[in-house]
């Protein structure tokens, strides 16, 4: 083997990274002691990050990037991998957490966007991105950007599956009605859809995303997780759902466990038994238009 | 030998390891008489001839073979065993992190993350002893290294930083990621060792 001609940061690592998570749990943590309570009740990997979303709704302001000495406190924490979340656009914090040794970035909508015309140009960083989506559009034009993952976003800090149900069922029900479509039609859709047209026949042929695709955005019970295993998640991100419930240990192992055996209720019902409190719920039709985060990035 | 391989499917790459075990198969010559499968529980195990630890998170997954009630099983599983990543981490002896409970089906001393962060994941084509086609493209991501075999375990392929890839037996274990690529040569020299020892 010669050193020289070594590869790094290509797209097979990036995507082969995303795809060493499929059926976990990715948790978002503020601090190390939270990294460790999600590495210990089996998380695949940790979300770090100022503030989780339900406080970010609560206390307003600009959210950016977290203290990058918080982000090392986190990495020097545990083995599993560590991600981090910049704002959209925002390059820059996606260099910073890239020198800081992060495995994944999440341009995330969950944080104030830095611009509102562009999405971060992926392609040129070693290391692997994940974005949220709404729709197969959405979807591709992140993957066409250089996404290695997908995650629908849902209405995060919200407790409410609603929105994370939504994003899911129209991602894969608009892959099921591709594979009806000639090639034609299939252009034709790509270009109603504001995608390239390879990646929408890419899609159609293998009947799912090009890439890993996880569920985010309102998880905040073992229920929820399974849901959204059941509607074809290839895992899951739990956000506020569980360091903002009563019980974080049990939540978080709750959580894994209902992922890792997601098609069988009666593990679901042991599971979810005597977990005390969720997060406080918040109904997503009572929010103003400024504070729906979905709608952030296209 | 009809082939029924199970792929663990606690977590990590498993879809990937029953296509390219189809892949493999068929390059072969396989009849439709071979199976590939998942594999979740005990039961499942007991269906296989031969058996995939597909890469993941190691911790995740040596957790989950607990809870499952597979330690065991997998341990006195008389079939052969192909381990990538975090599966040739699960069977060494000997593994410095209290997280793992390694099966030790290899004799040997495993390093986790051995070569850092996401951003230190490489591809490069490597020499495997004996395999035919020349060189192999090897995917590497947060992989483990080989730092220490006992008597039984053959290293097949060094690089510089240590031994990425043994066998012993019925068992091979790789640090890098076969199953991404498309180049199932290893997979096909795994299932026709398997074939030379038990020829029914």
């Amino acid at each position: 083997m010669k050193l020289e001609e070594l590869r790094f940061g290509t797209e097979l690592l990036k995507r082969g990274f995303a795809s060493m998570q499929k059926g976990g749990v990715i948790m978002d943590v503020v601090n190390a002691e939270q990294a460790k309570i999600a590495e210990d009740a089996g998380a695949v990997a940790v979300m770090s990050l100022e503030r989780v979303p339900s406080d970010i709704r609560k206390t307003g302001g600009v959210a950016r990037m977290a203290d990058p000495e918080k982000v090392t406190e986190i990495i020097e924490a545990v083995s599993i991998p560590v991600m981090g979340k910049v704002r959209i656009g925002h390059f820059v914090e996606a260099q910073v957490l890239e020198v800081l040794g992060v495995d994944m970035i999440d341009e995330s909508e969950v944080l104030t966007p830095a611009d509102e015309q562009y999405h971060i140009d992926k392609k040129q960083f070693k290391v692997p991105f994940v974005c949220g989506a709404r729709d197969l559009g959405e979807a591709l034009r992140r993957i066409n950007e250089g996404a290695a993952m997908i995650r629908t976003k849902g209405e995060a800090g919200t407790g409410n599956v609603v929105e994370a149900v939504r994003h899911m069922r129209t991602i894969m029900g608009e892959i099921r009605m591709l594979r009806g479509l000639d090639k034609q039609e299939m252009i034709d859709y790509a270009r109603e859809i504001e995608a390239p047209a390879d990646l929408v026949i890419e899609c159609a042929e293998r009947g799912r995303l090009p890439v890993v695709n996880f569920s985010a955005g309102g998880i905040a019970t073992p229920s929820d997780a399974s849901l959204m295993m059941q509607l074809g998640a290839d895992g899951v991100f739990v956000g506020s759902g569980i360091f903002k419930s009563s019980s974080p240990e049990r939540m978080a192992k709750a959580i894994v466990e209902a992922v890792n055996n997601y098609d069988d209720p009666a593990i679901i019902a042991k599971v979810s038994t005597g977990l005390g409190d969720a997060m406080p719920g918040l109904d997503v039709h009572t929010l103003r238009d400024d504070e729906v985060l979905q709608t952030r990035g296209r | 030998m009809d082939a029924r391989i199970g792929v663990l499917a606690l977590q990590g790459n498993v879809s990937e390891h029953i296509d390219a075990f189809l892949l493999a198969l068929e390059r072969m010559g396989h009849g439709s008489s071979s199976e590939v499968f998942e594999v979740r529980n005990p039961a499942d195990l007991a269906e296989c001839n031969a058996l995939a630890l597909p890469g993941g998170e190691s911790t995740t997954i040596s957790r989950l073979i607990d809870k499952n009630e597979l330690f065991g099983p997998i341990q006195q599983f008389k079939g052969g065993i192909f381990a990538t990543c975090a599966g040739m981490v699960l069977m060494a002896t000997d593994v410095a992190d209290p997280r793992i409970h390694p099966l030790g089906l290899m004799e040997m001393a495993v390093d986790r993350n051995a070569f850092g962060r996401q951003k230190d994941s490489f591809e490069a084509d490597i020499a495997i002893a004996g395999l035919d086609g020349g060189a192999f493209h090897a995917v590497f991501i947060r992989a483990p290294l080989v730092t220490a075999t006992g008597k039984c375990v053959m290293a097949v392929s060094r690089i510089p930083q240590g031994i990425v890839a043994v066998e012993s037996g019925r068992y091979t274990a790789l640090a890098f990621h076969p199953e991404l690529g498309g180049d199932t040569r290893l997979h096909e020299r795994f299932l026709k060792r398997l074939v030379r020892q038990f020829p029914e």
